[in-house]
């Protein structure tokens, strides 16, 4: 028997920058992870992957990564995600930055 | 220094017209993802976990200020004015704009230099003695003979469609500081009966299926070099696995078909290759040589050094740690550490970059060099200008101490960067750094080699620390092995793996039950941490790392 499905985000790097981004249930992107469209059926994710793979002229790398729900949305399993969602641990750049200056 | 040909800067700006146009062909749509990769790949060109990486090459690790320069430069304008020097004597950008890539290869090019073949399955970045031209303790500098073996293997047309990627190493010393063992192919230049040439290793490499280097030839004459490594690239290229990437390095054929047999190989093909090589290699040779002749080394007192060593305790203790033997009288080499305590190992800001190359100038006769160790050196330093040169450090928070020390850590960028990393290796590092700082016990321990990966590759050479840690993802938690023994220098060796892994908050106080027991058993101050293992073998280092298990048998 197969696994029963877990919850899932479409995550890439956007193309021009390489920064962390998630498909929105609106088909845009988002640089947080909370903003994400929760995948909870598997076609219908499988659907969304395809979907998001076809934008290759906006994002690089598209990928369904493992996530939980939530109170404020998805968030992370495993500590990959954690630090694709943060940025470095040793300087506060990427995200990190960007939280600072909003 | 070794200057562009026409024919070099030629080719650096086509490639580099070309991949502006390929970046542009991308952004635009009209290239996929999948038919752009291996084209930024072949131009240094990652994509990691938070953005672009673009790995520049430093060949053999040599660097004039005007190049350090524009590294800062690019820092500033198109990253967030840091570099980080890498473990193959790279230097690696973590933020680039795609869109910018063009342009930075571009004002790479200003000062000769590229990112080519720092990825991908072609020969990479030959690397080289970091003290190459300096140390006092050379054969020859081998950095004339890498430029030749770059010239050669760059867009080789027979090496285009390799099994894996294929590293060379050379040192010109019969101590080895280029991990000579630990490449596809190492070199060392040596003399037997006044000739000059060269003992040839073969298969050794680190990664999954870590090996040291065995002897293919053990005299080279010099001017069958190129025809050599051509016939052993070439015989490998016929062979080695293309069903299995983890089994194609040249390491995995050697292994398997063993040395006689693929010494066979390689001198059957080198009996094809060698009448095709004119000589006109060696008359190329001739001339690079000349580009690579030592400065005229300044004689004149060095009382000031003298002087600020009695009366200057900090100067002492970075001159102990930090300087080394020169061939030149009155010179020293210098060892700037790129590993401040609590610092990614490696870092440097613009405004260090441009400190470093203003001493250079000033001071160094013009020349820099990385090393794989992930710190950057002034080759020729003239003893009397020390003081100066510490003093000018001190204020960019590049006196560091530690050169050899337990905090002068190789360490990959692990998962805060690397797509392929299974866990983060630069807090770590950062960590080890700070305790024992803290503690105060660096300069008691000595010479001790801590090298960290953050996944199986073994970018951070884990394998050959005397103390070394493996960051794996163990059912979604971050998980540290440890390893003892290894040496990556000419005595090299694989440490062997001590036992169950480490959580991340349990590395450090692993790390210092190690120190303690070492600090316990050595015979004297002299013996070093890998002294006192090879005489005790791991059984006391064990007991220290799981006392639990200790206590359970007793």
């Amino acid at each position: 028997m197969s696994r029963p499905f877990t919850p899932k985000v479409v995550t890439a790097n956007a193309l021009l920058e390489g920064n962390v981004v998630y498909l929105t249930a609106e088909d845009s992107w988002t640089g947080q992870m909370c903003m994400a469209e929760l995948l909870t059926d598997e076609a219908h994710a499988q659907l969304r992957l395809l979907d998001a793979e076809q934008r290759s002229n906006e994002v690089d790398g598209v990928y369904l990564a493992e996530v939980k729900d939530g109170p404020n949305g998805p968030e992370p399993t495993h500590f990959r995600e954690d630090f694709r969602r943060r940025g470095p641990s040793n300087y506060a750049h990427g995200k990190q930055e960007v939280q600072v200056h909003v | 220094m070794y200057k562009y040909s026409d024919f070099d800067a030629s080719f650096v700006a086509e490639r580099n017209a070309q991949f502006r146009q390929q970046v542009a062909r991308r952004i635009s749509g009209a290239l996929t993802e999948d038919e752009f990769k291996p084209l930024r790949l072949m131009n240094g060109l990652y994509l990691q976990l938070h953005a672009y990486m673009l790995r520049v090459a430093v060949p053999y690790g040599t660097l004039n200020s005007r190049q350090m320069n524009k590294l800062a430069d690019i820092a500033d304008q198109y990253d967030k004015g840091y570099g980080h020097f890498t473990t193959r004597q790279n230097i690696q950008f973590n933020w680039p704009k795609l869109s910018d890539v063009p342009d930075i290869l571009d004002d790479l090019a200003t000062v000769q230099m590229h990112a080519i073949q720092t990825s991908g399955n072609c020969i990479r970045n030959v690397t080289a003695d970091h003290f190459a031209g300096a140390a006092a303790d050379e054969v020859a500098d081998p950095r004339p003979v890498a430029e030749l073996i770059r010239q050669w293997s760059t867009d080789h047309p027979e090496f285009q469609f390799m099994p894996r990627k294929f590293k060379i190493a050379i040192t010109g010393s019969a101590n080895d500081r280029a991990v000579i063992k630990a490449h596809d192919i190492g070199l060392r230049i040596i003399e037997q009966n006044g000739e000059e040439g060269f003992e040839v290793l073969v298969g050794g490499g680190l990664g999954r299926t870590p090996m040291i280097g065995k002897v293919l030839r053990s005299f080279l004459p010099k001017a069958d070099l190129l025809p050599y490594l051509e016939a052993t690239v070439s015989a490998w290229n016929q062979i080695g696995r293309r069903d299995n990437k983890y089994k194609a390095r040249i390491k995995i054929t050697v292994h398997e078909l063993g040395i006689e047999a693929i010494r066979d190989r390689i001198e059957k093909r080198f009996a094809e290759v060698r009448p095709t090589f004119s000589g006109v290699d060696q008359d190329m040779l001739i001339d690079i040589e000349q580009a690579f002749a030592a400065p005229a080394f300044a004689s004149r007192p060095v009382e000031a050094y003298e002087t600020a060593y009695r009366r200057d305790p900090v100067f002492r203790s970075w001159a102990d740690t930090n300087l080394s033997p020169h061939q030149a009288e009155g010179h020293s080499i210098v060892t700037i550490s790129l590993k401040a305590h609590g610092q990614t190992p490696g870092d440097a800001t613009s405004e260090q970059m441009r400190v470093m190359a203003s001493l250079a100038e000033r001071f160094g006769y013009d020349e820099l060099r990385v090393s794989h160790e992930q710190n950057v050196i002034l080759p020729h330093v003239h003893m009397a200008d020390l003081p100066q040169i510490h003093s000018e450090l001190k204020q960019a928070g590049l006196a560091t101490a530690n050169i050899g020390l337990i905090s002068d850590i190789i360490a990959c960028p692990g998962m805060d960067y690397c797509a392929l990393a299974t866990a983060r290796s630069i807090p770590v590092a950062q960590q080890i750094a700070t305790r024992f700082d803290e503690l105060n016990l660096e300069h008691e321990i000595g010479e001790l080699k801590i090298k960290i990966s953050g996944c199986i590759n073994a970018c951070g050479h884990h394998h050959v620390g005397h103390i070394g840690i493996l960051g794996l993802d163990r059912a979604g938690v971050e998980n540290y092995q440890i390893t003892l023994g290894g040496d990556a220098s000419e005595t090299a060796a694989i440490g062997e793996r001590a036992g169950p892994g480490f959580a991340y908050d349990e590395i450090v106080p692993a790390v210092e039950r190690l120190i303690y027991t070492y600090l316990e058993l050595r015979k004297d101050h002299d013996e070093t941490f890998l002294q006192v293992y090879r005489r005790l073998g791991n059984v006391p280092f064990k007991a220290a790392l799981y006392p639990e298990v200790k206590a359970h048998a007793a």
